[in-house]
This record gives C-alpha cells, structure tokens and sequence, in this order.
C-alpha cells in the first residue's frame, strides 16, 4: 500500500526503505470521504430546505474553522480578527449583485476579492507579532465594521437585505445554496490539503518548529504566511458570503462580530491546533452545541469561553490532537511516513 | 559540617542521561573543582544542585535538609549562590541594580563587592549590555556574593576570556575564597582549577571517575581521567578503569 | 465645539487611554502577554464601583477604596490560577487563555447586568468645568482623569526604576530562568504585576464609567483604544504610552470634529494602522530588542 517515489534506488544510502505519504488508515478514510461528499451533494433530493440551510450552516462553520486552523495551527499567526473578512466577503456580494451579477457567481467573486485585500492588509498587520498581530487584525475589522456602518449606500448601521436570489423559488435557491457552500467547502479542504502536502506545507512545518532556524536555512518565511493568510481570507470571505445567501440579511454588527472568532477559536481548539481533521471535528461539535443551546443566550456564550480555558491549559493540543499523539493516527495524509520493506518480505 | 551532601544524583536533558549517579560532599569552607570535558555533565550537575534543572533520581541534601523539591530561588534564600554558564546578566540594568536586585543581608554589601572586583567598581551606572565579556562575568560573580551565600556554584567563568581577565578575576575569587565561603567551581582550565581549590573532582559521560585532593593527584592521573584515557587500556567495557590513579567507587544503589 | 476645545478635549482623553493602556504595558513588559481581556476585566471594576456605591451608599470615589484592593487580588489570583499556566503551553496559550476569559467574562456581565446602560456619577465633577477663555472650558472630570493618569504613570515609572520590586520585575522581564537563580520568586513578580495592571484596569474604567454611559459589551473597545495607545506610544515605554494615549485622543476628537462624530474612532484605527505602516515601533522605539 505504498505510493513509490521513483529514484535511482542503488545510489540511496537505504534502498531498502521507501517514503511513504498514505498508509491504509489514510487511504481508506480519503476513499470513504470522497464517498460522503457525493452522499452530502445528494441531500436537497432527498431532504427538505430545513435540512439543507442547517447543513450549509455547518459547511460555513468546517470551513472557518479549518482556515482559523491554517493561520495559527500551521503558520502560527492567532487571528482575533478573521471576521474582517467574513464581513467584506458578506458585503463584497451586496456590492456585486448591486451591479447586476449573479449572485451565486458573486459568492465565489467575493471571496476571491478578499484574496485581494488579504495582501495589502499582510503588508500592515504582519509587522506585528504575537498578541499584538491578534488585536492588529481586530482593529482592522473594527476599522471595516465602522466604515460600513457608516456608508449609508449599504445599509448602514441597520443592514441590508439580499434580494436578487429571489428570481428563484425558495426551493431551488436553498438547494443552489447549498450546493455552492458544499463546493466551496471541497475545494477549499482541497487546497488546504495540496498546500500542506506540497512544500509549502514543509515550510509551515519548519516555521512551527523554530522561525529563526527555518529562516536561517532559506526557508522563505514571510511568503510562507502571506500565502497562509491569502487562503484564509479567501475561506473566511466564502463562509461570510454564503452566511449570507443562506439568510438572505446581513447587519455589520453581527457579521463583523467578534464571536465570530470565539467560534473558531473554539471549534479549533477543542479539535486540535494543528491537526488537519480536528477542526472538522471542532466545528461537528460546535453545530451540535449551537443547535441545542442557541437560545440560551449568553450562558452559552460563556461555556465555550470556559471550555477554551480548559482545554488551553490542560489538553494544549485539543481533543484530537491527544488521540493523534497517543494512538500515531493520521487520518488525512499530509505526514510522511518512512517504511522498511525488509521487515515486509521476511514474513512472507 | 557537611554543607552540601549529593547522593546518587541523576539527571536527564530529554533522553540522555547527562547525570549518572553522582555523590559527593562538601564540608563548609571546602573548594571543590569539577573538571571534564564538554560534555561530560559538570554544568547539568551544577544546575540541578542550584535548582535550575530537575533531579531524577537521588538527593541533593543542604545544611542536612533535603531540597530535591524546592524551586532555584528558596535555594538562594537557604545559602546556595549561582554564577551561571554565559553570565546570563540583566541587560536591561545597570551593574548597581544588576547587584541590588540579588541583594540579601549580610557581609556583602554593594561596596564591599565593588571592591573586590575594581574590574567594575568604575562601572557602577553603567548597562549591563555596555560591559566586555570579562566585565559581565565580574559582575555575575559579584551579584552571587550579593545573596551572601554559604555556597557559592561557578560555571566556567573562564570561557571565552582573555587570560589576563581570568587572572584578574582568579584573583578576586581567592579573596572570597579567603573570606571563608564554600566554593564548588566548574571549569575547563585544569591548571587554573587546581591552583585554586583544594579538592578536585572528574567527571566523564555523567559520572565521576576521579576524585581527590588536589596536591594528592598527578596531573597525568587527571589528564587521563578527564579524556577517559584509562579506559583505553585493557579490554572490554571500560567500566572499571585499570592503571588510573585514585578511581571514584561507584555508590551502590 | 471649537477646534482648540477639540483639541484639549483630545489630550485629555489621552489621559484616560494612558490609564487603560498602562496596565496592558505592565503585563506585556514583564511577562509578554498581551492580555485580551483587559477591557472586560477594566469593565468589571466599573460594574464592581456602580454595585458598591449603590449597596453601600457611597460615592464612586469612595466605592474605589474597596473595589481597587478587590481588583488587585483579583489580578493577583488570575496570575496564578490562569496566566501564569498559561505560559507553559507555548506562545499561542496565553492568547487564547485570555480571549476565552474575554468572552466569558463579557458574557458573564451580560447575563447578571442585561444590555442595559448605566453610569456613574462624578457627583459635581460631572458637571464641573475650569473656563479659560470664552471659547475655551475644560471639563473638570476630564482634567482630573488626566492629572490622575499622570500620577499613576508617574509612580509606576518612580517604583520601576527605584524599587527593588521595579528591580526584580526588570529583571525578570530580562531573563526569569536567571532572575530565580538570584533569588527571584519570578511567579509572585508576576502576580504582582498583575495585581498592578488590574487595579489600575479597574481605576480607567471606573473613570471611563464617570464620563460616558457604559454596558457589558465595551469591554473589547476598551482593549483595542489601549493597545492602539500601547503601539502608537511604542512598547516599553510608560511615558510613550501616555503620548500614544494622547495622539489616539486627538485623533479622535479631530476626526469628531472634522469629518462628524461616526467617524472619531475610525481616525483613531487610522492613526493606528498609519504608525504601523511608517513607523512600526512607535513613537518612542523600545530601549532594547527583546528575544
């Protein structure tokens, strides 16, 4: 079950041993994943527009919680901020559609926009380290809240509302809805995964371990974040722009909130920094807890923020990130393992 | 009065076992050089009796009060100075408060200290960071004494010195040896450690392998102790060391 | 309001961020964290003040006497039970330890005090002003805000250079792995840093209450006018962050005056995010790279 990396074996120092990207656990689970997601994509024929706007609503929430996971589990930037562009993202399609496009196309636009803006706001916040690049990108998106909460053309302080979706039934816009997150979900899972395989992904690592050394042996650093911090954006913008389509409103305070980051904050940290299937399992949870305790107001609220605690005190690499430590599972292939084919054909 | 008393000291840095069980002792007014190569775990034993690293195994006993367990500063309050590897100096603050900020009550004062190293007395306002090397490890002596220890630990002072500084510096050190405080001195510069301690102990691969008086042993026999030089001779494991003049025995567990 | 009364107004505000931010300084400076739960912690002690002066019938002046030893404690037993642990867990802990004490803490507030406004009263102070010309008044609560941040900065800075307690938390910001091998008790260093920071957290927003109508969700606002202060002024430096507190001030009170009261705090982010883009260590660079 291994994946051969072809080279001229005779000159190895080992030829006996191979490097080996997917083990049987992370085959199977990438073939059974592969099978869920055609599964999920068959929902609105089975399944009633209830369904699939709770499901698409848990799309939004795997999506910021594996790019929050990118930015400090991978590049080791903490983002108190990310929902910056969960905003521009939400208000980026307002403007599109304003201007006559489609609003399922001006989901995937805006979030490409916020790529954009993504580069100039690197430029700013990355002089900034630590904490201090944390409350940095919160200011940004306080800066941003306030700039829409004063521009009248987009609602201003009592927000807007999406009507251009209305051309289609309800039926039809919540089953295009979710199609839209459901793709935009696999395609970003798929990038994160392709970079974090590719060398980006070795850099990443490197950077995690010790900054200065990687950069001392030519790892390139800054380029390394921003392109983190590019796909983040990008993530965050998709998830804001289909919040919106998905309830049709849109207010700065709250998708410019900062709950947003306690969400991600939590869902990554009880799934685990740095592992690639516990922000999935974060977000899993969070849903869960969301749909049980959504009217419980402000307790709720604060037993996430207690949970965090917890969980950052005493299980640093969350839920998840214990089980991987403890039982050396990797789930989704973006290790390396290296195997002796010695061992394999003497028990033959 | 046994001052400080070591048993079957282990201690680790992650895996490596850089400290295998370890005895010695000393008697107050004592001065024991600890001799060895790189590497050969003087700074590790040091630091685990200064509090800086965890004991693994075995028993650092003070005045006869156990003190495995408590944390480097108690053991400052207790007696136990510290002149660490690198000087490791506030550099932030000027040499006063470098010295102030160690200070505890006794025969040391700012002045007294001041005068036995006159390497800084004129630097006395000056920055940490501003100071030459030989400079900085005057003043990480001297903020030691500052605690007024009964037993001060020093790990190589002499490093990356120029030989007229280290002088300077032996010769401020015999004054406080003189003055009656205990003295345990890791160093590298076997000459300079026996001219100035009584006692020296060798260590190699974590464990001590010589030890004696200092006028007692040959400089071949600690030459030959510090390389592992003995080991060589003689076949199989080196454990025993044949032909090598007063070997340490072992403390059985 | 005219320009020049803008402009007072803006120093003087600075005054107030100077006393929010220094808190944030301390604990930045002694032990590298930023605490993100400043301004909700700075919020409870202006809830504490209001419960304490209505219970017990005081003035919020004097309600301070008890809440500001109340709010050092507090600190005191956070350094132990939750910042100090925190440090273990690598770099990203502390971040996330005090962003979940934010939430919970805000949220807290919210439930046992509703959304609902409040304000303290300065009693005559609230009213008071000082007029200087027939354009020209100070208000009296704003001048004394102001002459108090100079004070505590003042007596911070006055302990930090010529204490031995100043001595011992220099030191340990240095190197605390050394600071305990000089007998330094670095942990009580830093629980007494954060008794400081606490108390005068709950000091600017006890003030904070007096001038402006306050409810549970301005915690967060308060943390970013003080950092912005913090980073504006320069880090390491007490007095830059009183100049940083002032120029934040004034960016705002001009930006109130010139463009309309929406846009004063989106000036102030501007200033912010501008010394960031030209001048990254602030106005006054710090004495030393730290490590």
């Amino acid at each position: 079950m291994s994946s051969i990396v072809p080279a001229a074996r005779s000159n190895l120092p080992h030829p006996e041993l191979r490097v080996q990207r997917w083990t049987r656990a992370s085959l199977t689970f990438s073939s059974a994943t592969g099978v869920l997601v055609v599964l999920l994509a068959l929902v609105p024929f089975w399944f009633g527009p209830n369904v699939t706007e709770k499901l698409t609503e848990l799309f939004v929430l795997i999506i910021l919680a594996a790019m929050w996971n990118a930015l400090a589990g991978y590049a080791g930037l903490v983002s108190v901020g990310q929902q910056a562009f969960i905003g521009i993202g939400a208000y980026a399609v307002i403007v599109l559609t304003d201007h006559g496009i489609n609003g399922f196309l001006a989901v995937v636009l805006a979030a490409l926009f916020c790529g954009v803006v993504s580069l100039p706001t690197s430029l700013l916040v990355f002089r900034l380290r630590g904490g201090q690049f944390a409350i940095g990108m919160w200011v940004v998106a306080e800066l941003f809240r306030l700039l829409v909460t004063n521009d009248q053309s987009l609602g201003g302080g009592t927000g807007v509302s999406l009507n251009v979706l209305n051309v289609y039934s309800p039926a039809d816009r919540q089953a295009y809805t979710y199609w839209v997150a459901l793709a935009l979900l696999v395609v970003l899972m798929l990038v994160g995964f392709l970079l974090l395989r590719s060398r980006l992904g070795a850099s990443l690592q490197a950077i995690r371990d010790d900054e200065r050394a990687a950069e001392s042996v030519g790892v390139p650093v800054l380029r390394a974040k921003r392109i983190v911090f590019l796909l983040a954006a990008v993530g965050c913008g998709a998830a804001g722009a289909i919040t919106l389509i998905n309830t049709l409103i849109v207010t700065p305070d709250s998708i410019f909130s900062v709950q947003w980051s306690a969400y991600m904050i939590f869902m990554v940290l009880l799934g685990g920094l740095g592992t690639f299937e516990g922000p999935v399992l974060g977000a899993l949870v969070l849903f869960g807890i969301q749909q049980e305790f959504q009217n419980d107001g402000s307790w709720y609220l604060v037993g996430l923020g207690v949970v965090a605690i917890v969980v950052t005190l005493l299980l640093p690499r969350g839920v998840w990130g214990w089980v991987v430590e403890r039982f050396h599972i990797q789930l989704v292939p973006v290790g390396h393992t290296v195997r002796s084919l010695l061992r394999r054909t003497a028990g033959r | 009065m046994t001052l400080l008393e070591v048993r079957d000291l282990d201690a680790r840095h992650g895996l490596l076992q850089a400290v295998r069980g370890v005895s010695l002792s000393l008697e107050r007014g004592d001065t024991l050089a600890l001799v060895g190569a790189n590497g050969a775990g003087k700074s590790t034993l040091l630091r685990t009796i200064a509090g800086a690293h965890p004991a693994a195994g075995g028993e650092i006993l003070f005045d006869g009060r156990r003190i495995n367990h408590l944390p480097a500063h108690r053991r400052v309050a207790l007696g136990i100075g510290v002149v660490p590897e690198g000087r490791q100096l506030f550099l932030s603050l000027t040499v006063e408060e470098n010295l102030l900020v160690a200070a505890r009550p006794g025969e040391w004062t700012i002045d007294r200290v001041l005068e036995a190293f006159p390497l800084i007395a004129e630097r006395r306002r000056s920055r940490a960071v501003n100071l030459s090397g030989g400079e900085r490890q005057a003043v990480a002596i001297a903020r030691a004494l500052m605690a007024n220890p009964s037993l001060l630990l020093l790990d190589e002072v002499s490093l990356g010195l120029a030989p007229v500084t280290v002088d300077d510096l032996y010769r401020s050190l015999r004054a406080v040896i003189a003055a009656g405080t205990t003295v345990l001195l890791v160093e590298q510069d076997l000459s300079r450690a026996l001219g100035i301690c009584q006692r020296v102990a060798c260590m190699l691969e974590g464990r001590i392998v010589l030890e004696g008086r200092a006028g007692e042993l040959t400089r071949e026999q600690v030459t030959e102790a510090y390389f592992g030089l003995g080991r060589l001779e003689g076949a199989g494991r080196p454990e025993a060391a044949p032909g090598a003049g007063v070997a340490h025995q072992e403390a059985s567990p | 309001m005219t320009w020049i009364n803008a402009i007072i107004q803006g120093i003087l505000l600075g005054g107030l961020y100077a006393l929010f931010a220094c808190g944030l300084s301390l604990m930045f400076g002694v032990m590298r964290i930023i605490n993100l739960a400043h301004g909700d912690l700075a919020l409870v002690g202006t809830f504490m003040v209001m419960v304490v002066a209505q219970h017990v019938g005081l003035s919020p002046f004097a309600a301070l006497l008890i809440v500001l030893p109340g709010a050092a404690i507090v600190g005191y037993l956070l350094q132990y039970g939750l910042f100090t642990p925190s440090l273990r867990g690598g770099e990203l802990s502390p971040l996330l330890a005090t962003f979940g004490l934010s939430i919970v803490i805000g949220n807290l507030l919210l439930e046992v005090f509703s959304a609902d406004t409040h304000s303290l009263s300065a009693g005559a102070l609230t009213t008071a002003s000082w007029r200087i010309s027939s354009q020209i008044s100070i208000s009296a609560l704003s001048g004394v805000i102001f002459g108090v941040a100079i004070l505590v900065l003042g007596g911070l800075q006055l302990m930090l250079s010529h204490t031995q307690l100043g001595r011992m938390m220099r030191a340990t910001a240095d190197d605390a792995a050394t600071a305990e091998l000089v007998g330094i008790n670095a942990k009580r260093v830093y629980a007494v840093a954060a008794a400081i920071a606490l108390a005068t957290a709950a000091l600017a927003g006890t003030f904070f209450g007096m001038r402006s109508s306050f409810d549970p969700t301005l915690g967060p606002a308060q943390l970013i006018f003080a950092f912005e202060a913090v980073v504006i002024g320069g880090l390491g430096s007490l007095w830059g962050t009183l100049v940083g507190g002032i120029a934040l001030g004034l960016a705002q009170t001009i930006g109130a005056q010139a463009f309309g009261a929406g846009w004063s705090i989106v000036c102030g982010h501007v200033l912010f995010l501008a010394v960031l883009a030209f001048r990254s260590q602030g106005i006054f660079a710090p004495r030393q790279e730290r490590a």
